[in-house]
């Protein structure tokens, strides 16, 4: 072993790179309070780490985003571990950021020579704001989504600077690819490295002056490694123990799929941006950039300049009641703000997706006519030159059908007869009969650029299944999202109190299985009974 | 180190028993650390997704329509689950239907590296057009480095229909 290092220590010079590192003097008077820098940097780094596994499992587009997220926490094992300590580690590194900048803050230690020292770290605070931001978006729930259009329009309001800083963050006319893609690439590909400069540039900067010693400290001074080293692991200990307990104990949201939609789901920032949010409140109308975008700036641009502000030497820390009543008044002012935002937020509407359901798919939320009508579909080939949103083909984007068409008294003449409808159309006539071409339009009705690539990818059984409900007429007696009658059971959420055997069973004799049942017997073969039983058991609830 | 007003003795040293304490404890802590970092993100990694019942069976071909005794490439619709997708692909198998219609159905992958392989009417092998390997109209390998017979799915006839269902599980 001790030949290696010395080789490695030969050509590289690492070993004494890492001692003269552990080996710094430093001040007596150094100590528990200055724990918090070393935290800092160990829970950035249980940040990259968990970041990049999630990475690996995880789908950075809009369609699969949220998928993708389900499946790491419902599907793979540890996966709601990894990513409960990667969601509450974000708001520890900030609390201890915060924590360091307010112990920096107090014993006045940016003063000179450290000024660079303590602006590079209100860089970093920014940093870790942008990365809380730019993470929030990345689940693709309804709270990522709406959080994240609140965002866009505030930065919008920014004075000159809106337009463009919209167009940037891709938030023109709406939230979406865009916006998702750009979000991502800061989170992943910009940020972390930029975090890791800037950490580098900061920790130099601390070698470089010496950590900052209290007034009038003259004692010898004394090794960082190891009694520093010590105090430092105690406390990343404690705090990882904190994060460890709570990824393991508190539930991490994820709510429904992002819907813009949804006119009921009420937007809420993270915790830690609640006081912003809150802030906003008090500023109507034309003053609302105020709120929004100048008074933060003007903080931020304050706090980066303290330095400057209070120039005087060092002085002991019981004699800085100035900074102490400005850091109290802080401290009081967010914390009303943040009670204020908590205490005005109503009880969520939303129902939170309990742990453990799979994901709804795009052809769940199809009516059986529309999903038989996704079956003719697939029958007459539309595909081949309507490939889908987003795709060139020979057709038009079924996704985009204009206002005036999106109806069926339009797209059934124009199915029958598209060359008489539509003049100059290559489209052949589709040869159907009524029944199946009022099938066909509902369903192409119901294509969307976000459920397309989705409801082209409907399995098989689906689709079959829906096909022999509709040639059975089930829907006389059973409804289905919110279509057919109540005349008999509805079958959403089927599958939650009846399995495979039973539907089976009663298929092959309804008495049986449902004493007094008026619902006649059902002879399918082998494969229509594992579609329709498949396609039943998988309905929503 | 431009702070003026520090002394500029030499560091003091520890007493050796409270440093030997302070780095076994250093160690011995980021070590758990690490590992319950390590530990759930290797977990995370390597184990599969949990089960799910891909004990689907669909229609392949019409029984009818399957010459007897030559070999022939059928393709259908099944449904994949792919990470966090259920998605509908095309599938497709090496279909021998005997006189007494017994029917295989080869998946259609040579079992060296995978290449699609086809049948040989002159000879009477499907051979792999990647390294050579050839086998019989059993699935047997005759030749090549292939190091086992071809793979099987479980197939059912119901009437006319032959449906084709899972790959065989070998031992």
């Amino acid at each position: 072993m001790r030949k290696i290092i010395d080789w490695l220590e030969h050509r590289t010079g690492l070993e004494s790179a890492i001692k003269n590192f552990l080996y710094e003097d430093i001040p007596a008077s150094s100590g528990w309070h200055q724990i918090i820098g070393s935290m800092a940097v160990f829970f950035f780094i249980v940040q990259v780490f968990t970041g990049g596994l999630l990475a690996f499992n995880y789908a950075p587009t809009p369609g699969d985003a949220y998928n993708s997220v389900k499946y790491i926490v419902t599907e793979l094992t540890g996966g709601s571990l990894i990513r409960g300590l990667h969601h509450w580690g974000a708001s520890m590194m900030l609390i201890i950021v915060v924590l360091h900048m307010m112990q920096v803050f107090l014993y006045g230690a940016y003063k000179k020579p450290r000024e660079a020292t303590w602006m590079v770290g209100v860089v970093l605070l920014l940093i870790t704001l942008a990365f809380g931001l730019t993470g929030y978006l990345l689940p693709w729930d309804n709270r990522a989504y709406w959080g994240t259009v609140v965002t866009t329009q505030i930065a919008g309001q920014a004075p000159v600077a809106g337009p463009y800083l919209t167009r940037l963050l891709g938030g023109e006319g709406s939230v979406g690819n865009v916006t998702f893609s750009r979000f991502y690439a800061l989170h992943t590909v910009l940020l972390p490295p930029l975090t890791i400069i800037l950490i580098g540039i900061h920790v130099f900067l601390v070698r470089r002056h010496g950590v900052a010693p209290a007034v009038g400290d003259t004692a010898p001074r004394r090794k960082f490694f190891p009694e520093q080293v010590f105090k430092d692991t105690v406390g990343v200990t404690i705090g990882f123990l904190i994060l460890f307990t709570m990824a393991v104990v508190a539930h991490v949201p994820l709510g429904k799929l992002a819907d813009p939609t949804d006119t009921t789901y009420i937007p809420r920032p993270e915790w830690y941006f609640l006081f912003l949010f809150q802030t906003l409140k008090f500023f109507k109308g034309p003053l609302e950039a105020v709120g929004s975008v100048v008074l933060p700036g003007v903080a931020v641009l304050a706090l980066f300049l303290i330095p400057f502000i209070d120039r005087g030497p060092m002085v002991r820390l019981g004699k800085r009641t100035f900074a102490f009543a400005f850091a109290a008044l802080a401290l009081i002012a967010w914390s009303g703000l943040t009670t204020a935002a908590i205490m005005t937020t109503p009880a969520s509407a939303e129902e939170e997706v309990a742990p453990g359901t799979p994901a709804l798919q795009a052809w769940q939320q199809l009516t059986p006519t529309e999903l038989q009508g996704l079956g003719y579909f697939r029958k007459e080939n539309c595909k081949a030159c309507h490939p889908g949103a987003a795709k060139r083909g020979i057709g038009p984007d079924l996704t985009q059908i204009p206002a005036p068409h999106r109806n069926a008294a339009w797209m059934i003449p124009h199915f029958k007869q598209p060359a008489q409808v539509v003049p100059g159309s290559a489209m052949p006539p589709v040869q159907l009969d009524s029944a199946a071409l009022d099938a066909l339009s509902a369903f192409v009705l119901k294509m969307t650029p976000q459920n397309d690539e989705g409801l082209r990818a409907t399995p098989d059984f689906a689709v079959q299944g829906a096909t022999i409900y509709q040639a059975n007429h089930c829907s006389a007696c059973h409804q289905i999202n919110g279509a057919g009658t109540k005349m008999g059971p509805p079958l959403n959420g089927v599958g939650g109190h009846r399995d495979r055997a039973w539907l089976e069973k009663h298929f092959r004799d309804p008495k049986s299985m449902s004493p007094g049942s008026i619902m006649p017997a059902y002879n399918f073969s082998a494969q229509e009974m594992d579609s329709v039983c498949q396609y039943l058991l998988q309905l929503p609830k | 180190m431009d702070d003026e007003h520090q002394s500029q003795e030499p560091a003091v040293e520890l007493s050796p028993t409270r440093r030997s304490f302070y780095i076994k404890f250093i160690y011995g802590v980021m070590s758990a650390i690490g590992a319950a970092l390590a530990v759930p993100a290797g977990i995370y990694l390597l184990f599969p997704p949990k089960a799910h019942k891909e004990n689907e069976w669909v229609d392949a071909a019409d029984l009818s329509r399957l010459p007897t005794g030559t070999p022939e490439e059928i393709s259908f619709q099944r449904t994949r689950v792919d990470g966090w997708k259920v998605s509908s692909e095309k599938a497709t198998a090496w279909v021998v239907k005997t006189a007494d219609n017994q029917v295989t159905a080869f998946a259609p992958q040579c079992t060296h590296l995978g290449c699609a392989y086809h049948w040989d009417e002159p000879t009477h092998n499907f051979v792999c057009p990647c390294h050579t390997s050839a086998f019989s109209i059993d699935g047997k390998v005759l030749a090549g480095p292939a190091p086992r017979p071809l793979d099987r799915y479980e197939v059912k006839i119901d009437g006319n229909k032959l449906q084709i269902g899972p790959l065989e599980r070998h031992a």
